[in-house]
């Protein structure tokens, strides 16, 4: 390990290299622009190709993300340098961040079956309530059907 | 040139932390800026988390975006997708030009770097001018429209009227979530983008005046880059969330 000061401002770690890495380094750029232009043109051939089949749906979902999630490492790791940074550097940049996110993603997944549940679980029971109280004549054009529509029908949010 | 070893200033332990190096081995600048895309990328996070929330919740009438976005520059007829695959190519080749302009400045070749972000700045340009093309055909929507319930403000009551396009408040392709968010995350983007191409002409500038010369290195292009590849990395989540899921 070199002992380097870094508080200086004319000061940079590994802000050179010559002619030879350079040409090195340009060619492995030039590739990864390759790869990631041909995988964006995969996903909008296979969302041209399969998009409305309704079978591939989730199946597609998941090869999307997964392709995004490549695409995303290409960009950090080789055009932002990350994978050529120190270990510890990588880690306390990618750790916390996926630590966080995946909580959210988590505590979205998690709480959105839950409130679908809890929704569905108010209107069984309005069912079992109108089911049981005989509806009066009058009330035809109430709330009760507009208080539910409201989550079908947008427009009224 | 500045290679340091003039400037070492020998800690009496040689550990990782016993002080007096860096541990990490990166300038405090490019550190801060990592930093700061760490916040960025969760406010981003966050953003498209949300969005995916409430598009589960309200799937029954969420648009499909090769329904939304089918116009192409110069041809009257509708492709799906293709000018956004277009905007994302134009991004992604800019991010390249950018990376290429970093390379350029270790090898303290100015008129690459020059050469390099010139190239970046367009880049940039087209896609931010992409994106206002696209807000305002989603904003105009089809000359068809489509029957949507309004809230009337002077009547004080829902009215069932033909809407165009898409607002804040209604959307004629489906639910009024999915133009507010399409607002908020491409135009979120889109001011990074935009800020993205005043700095990157910024930083062109100092490198025009030949500033970067007399520092001895090309250490500030390298963080602009690592903003605008940042920007690059979250148009590619954009783009699989809103137009390809």
């Amino acid at each position: 390990m070199s002992l380097v000061r870094d508080d200086i401002y004319e000061y940079s770690l590994d802000a050179h290299h010559d002619e030879a890495a350079g040409k090195a380094l340009r060619k492995k750029i030039y590739w990864v622009l390759a790869l990631l232009s041909v995988v964006t043109m995969v996903e909008v051939g296979l969302g041209f190709k399969f998009g409305r089949v309704v079978e591939l749906k989730e199946t597609l979902k998941w090869v999307f993300i997964l392709l995004t999630l490549f695409k995303a490492g290409y960009i950090v790791m080789v055009f932002m340098h990350l994978g050529d940074e120190k270990k510890n550097l990588r880690a306390i940049i990618l750790v916390p961040y996926f630590v966080l996110v995946g909580y959210l993603i988590f505590i979205c997944l998690d709480e959105a079956i839950y409130s679908s549940e809890h929704r569905a679980g108010i209107e069984t029971s309005f069912k079992e309530l109108n089911a049981k109280t005989p509806a009066p004549a009058h009330d035809e054009h109430g709330g009760g059907e507009h208080g539910e529509g409201g989550e079908s029908h947008e427009g009224h949010h | 040139m500045s290679h340091g070893h003039e400037a070492v200033h020998k800690p009496t332990g040689t550990s990782t932390w016993g002080g007096g190096i860096s541990p990490f081995k990166i300038s405090y600048g490019k550190m801060m800026m990592w930093f700061f895309l760490i916040s960025d990328a969760f406010t981003f996070s966050a953003l498209l988390t949300s969005y995916g929330f409430y598009r589960h919740k309200y799937a029954d009438n969420w648009p499909v975006a090769g329904d939304v976005f089918t116009h192409f520059p110069f041809y009257s007829g509708h492709i799906e997708l293709a000018y956004v695959a277009f905007m994302t190519f134009v991004l992604i080749a800019s991010s390249v030009t950018m990376v290429l302009a970093v390379e350029a400045g270790h090898r303290m070749d100015k008129k690459g770097v020059l050469f390099w972000m010139f190239w970046t700045i367009i880049g940039g340009l087209i896609f931010v001018g992409s994106q206002a093309w696209e807000w305002y055909h989603f904003i105009h929507g089809t000359a068809h429209g489509a029957l949507r319930d309004i809230f009337d403000a002077d009547l004080g009551q829902w009215v069932n009227t033909i809407v165009h396009g898409a607002n804040l408040s209604h959307n004629e392709y489906g639910h009024p979530l999915f133009a507010d968010f399409f607002f908020f995350i491409t135009g979120f983007h889109g001011f990074h983008v935009f800020s993205g191409v005043v700095i990157n002409f910024i930083i062109f500038l100092m490198v025009w005046s030949g500033k970067f010369e007399k520092t001895g290195h090309y250490e500030m292009v390298e963080k602009s880059g690592l903003y605008w590849h940042f920007v690059d990395l979250v148009w590619v989540f954009v783009f699989t969330f809103f137009y390809l899921i």
